[in-house]
């Protein structure tokens, strides 16, 4: 019994969310899933390792997702969009999520994506075509 | 005969719909990223078109990864959308055209395209920003909208080719139903952008740019990468440019493009909007 390997592994800092992750990860996902009703965010508030025990957490994950270690979360296998359910309601965007891993503040990492603007509009004129006001 | 009268590319990232929501649009960072859709809204309300087929993938509203449908499409009189767990408001239902769907699937299974067919369908920020980037805000949509959702989520996704053929087949599939409708077809999501792993953050505006060449001058170029090839340019998120080539393939061999707009970032994205007319 093995996982198979893929081309796209090869990608530095870059984690495919496949079969390998999902399975690994299914629990922690559903629980994070049932965040869309407010009844279960309600549930999970009042009593968060009755609620992790309910979803079947193993010890590692439960601990995980008591102390809000959304990095190791991520680095579990859980899915970014159902990590988002539990993290954004708890002040922490996707982006203080994804700056986690290269151990940067949200900020740092807005401002990393903030320089894509510099000479952009140059780098569409050379492209020719697009629109620009 | 229902006709489709363009094509139209845009992002769905749920920044876009927060933006609307807190009234930021014409401030310094959004500005650029929402002027650029002008001219595409006033040719909307020039054409009037009466059904948008919004292409987009679900994030855990929907559908959850206990089944995961490679291609699904709506097939109901109205769609609702829901809080997906971060306390938003909804939105205002949308309209439906549930036989328009019905004969759409049917002709897509004909053409060995095996649809995933839902008859309740919680759509999310995926088909909502969209629809509100395109039309604004409305009690009452001006349009019939019919979701058809790709899997960019768990992989194994459905190759860029394989969402180019279906763009093919939606066409045959559109231009034989009996009545006369004008349709549009949105490819939503991308441009280049990673959420997680120590490459997070990641725009390739080159790699960007070329997608949207490729997309009004040659969609082959595109659809000829493997999925691990688009990720590896793109990112794990950026992958969602495959449903732009849905829209493509529905939009016959040779298009005019009529406007195209890109910007960079819009929170962790390129975000690239197209206007296209089939030019046959």
């Amino acid at each position: 019994m093995v996982w198979k390997k893929h081309e796209y592994d090869k990608i530095f800092g870059t984690y495919v969310f496949d079969g390998e992750r999902a399975h690994r990860s299914y629990a922690l996902n559903k629980l994070f899933y049932s965040f869309n009703e407010e009844c279960c965010r309600t549930e999970f508030n009042e009593d968060p390792t009755s609620y992790c025990d309910k979803f079947g957490l193993h010890e590692e994950q439960k601990k995980m997702v008591l102390s809000q270690d959304f990095l190791n979360i991520l680095r579990a296998g859980a899915n970014i969009y159902y990590m988002a359910k539990f993290c954004i309601p708890r002040g922490v965007t996707v982006q203080d999520a994804g700056a986690a891993f290269q151990n940067i503040t949200g900020d740092e990492f807005r401002d990393k994506l903030l320089k894509k603007r510099d000479g952009l509009v140059q780098r569409l004129t050379k492209e020719g075509g697009y629109w620009n006001g | 005969m229902a006709n489709i009268i363009g094509g139209v590319t845009t992002s769905h990232i749920p920044a876009v719909g927060n933006a609307i929501s807190q009234g930021l649009t014409q401030e310094y960072y959004w500005k650029r990223f929402f002027d650029g859709y002008n001219p595409v809204k006033t040719w909307l309300k020039e054409k009037k078109p009466d059904v948008i087929i919004i292409v987009y993938n679900d994030h855990g509203l929907n559908f959850f990864l206990d089944k995961s449908p490679t291609f699904a499409i709506g097939c109901a009189d109205e769609y609702q959308n829901a809080d997906e767990g971060w306390g938003l408001k909804p939105t205002a239902p949308f309209t439906g055209d549930a036989e328009f769907s019905w004969h759409l699937a049917e002709s897509l299974i004909e053409q060995e395209f095996d649809m995933c067919t839902c008859q309740e369908m919680l759509v999310d920020h995926g088909f909502v920003n969209p629809a509100r980037v395109l039309f604004g805000d409305h009690e009452v949509w001006p349009i019939k909208t019919i979701p058809l959702v790709v899997n960019t989520v768990q992989h194994p996704l459905p190759s860029a080719k394989r969402c180019y053929k279906l763009g093919e087949a939606l066409k045959v599939a559109i231009e034989s139903y009996p009545e006369d409708l004008n349709v549009v077809i949105a490819g939503t999501g991308g441009l280049s952008h990673q959420l997680q792993g120590e490459r997070a953050g990641i725009i390739d505006v080159d790699y960007d740019l070329a997608c949207m060449a490729s997309i009004i001058n040659d969609p082959s170029w595109f659809y000829s990468q493997s999925n691990a090839e688009i990720m590896e340019k793109a990112g794990t998120e950026g992958i969602e440019g495959i449903m732009w080539l849905v829209m493509r393939g529905a939009m016959g061999d040779k298009v005019n493009c009529l406007h195209k707009h890109y910007h960079a970032p819009i929170s962790n994205t390129g975000a690239g909007v197209l206007l296209l007319e089939s030019a046959e």
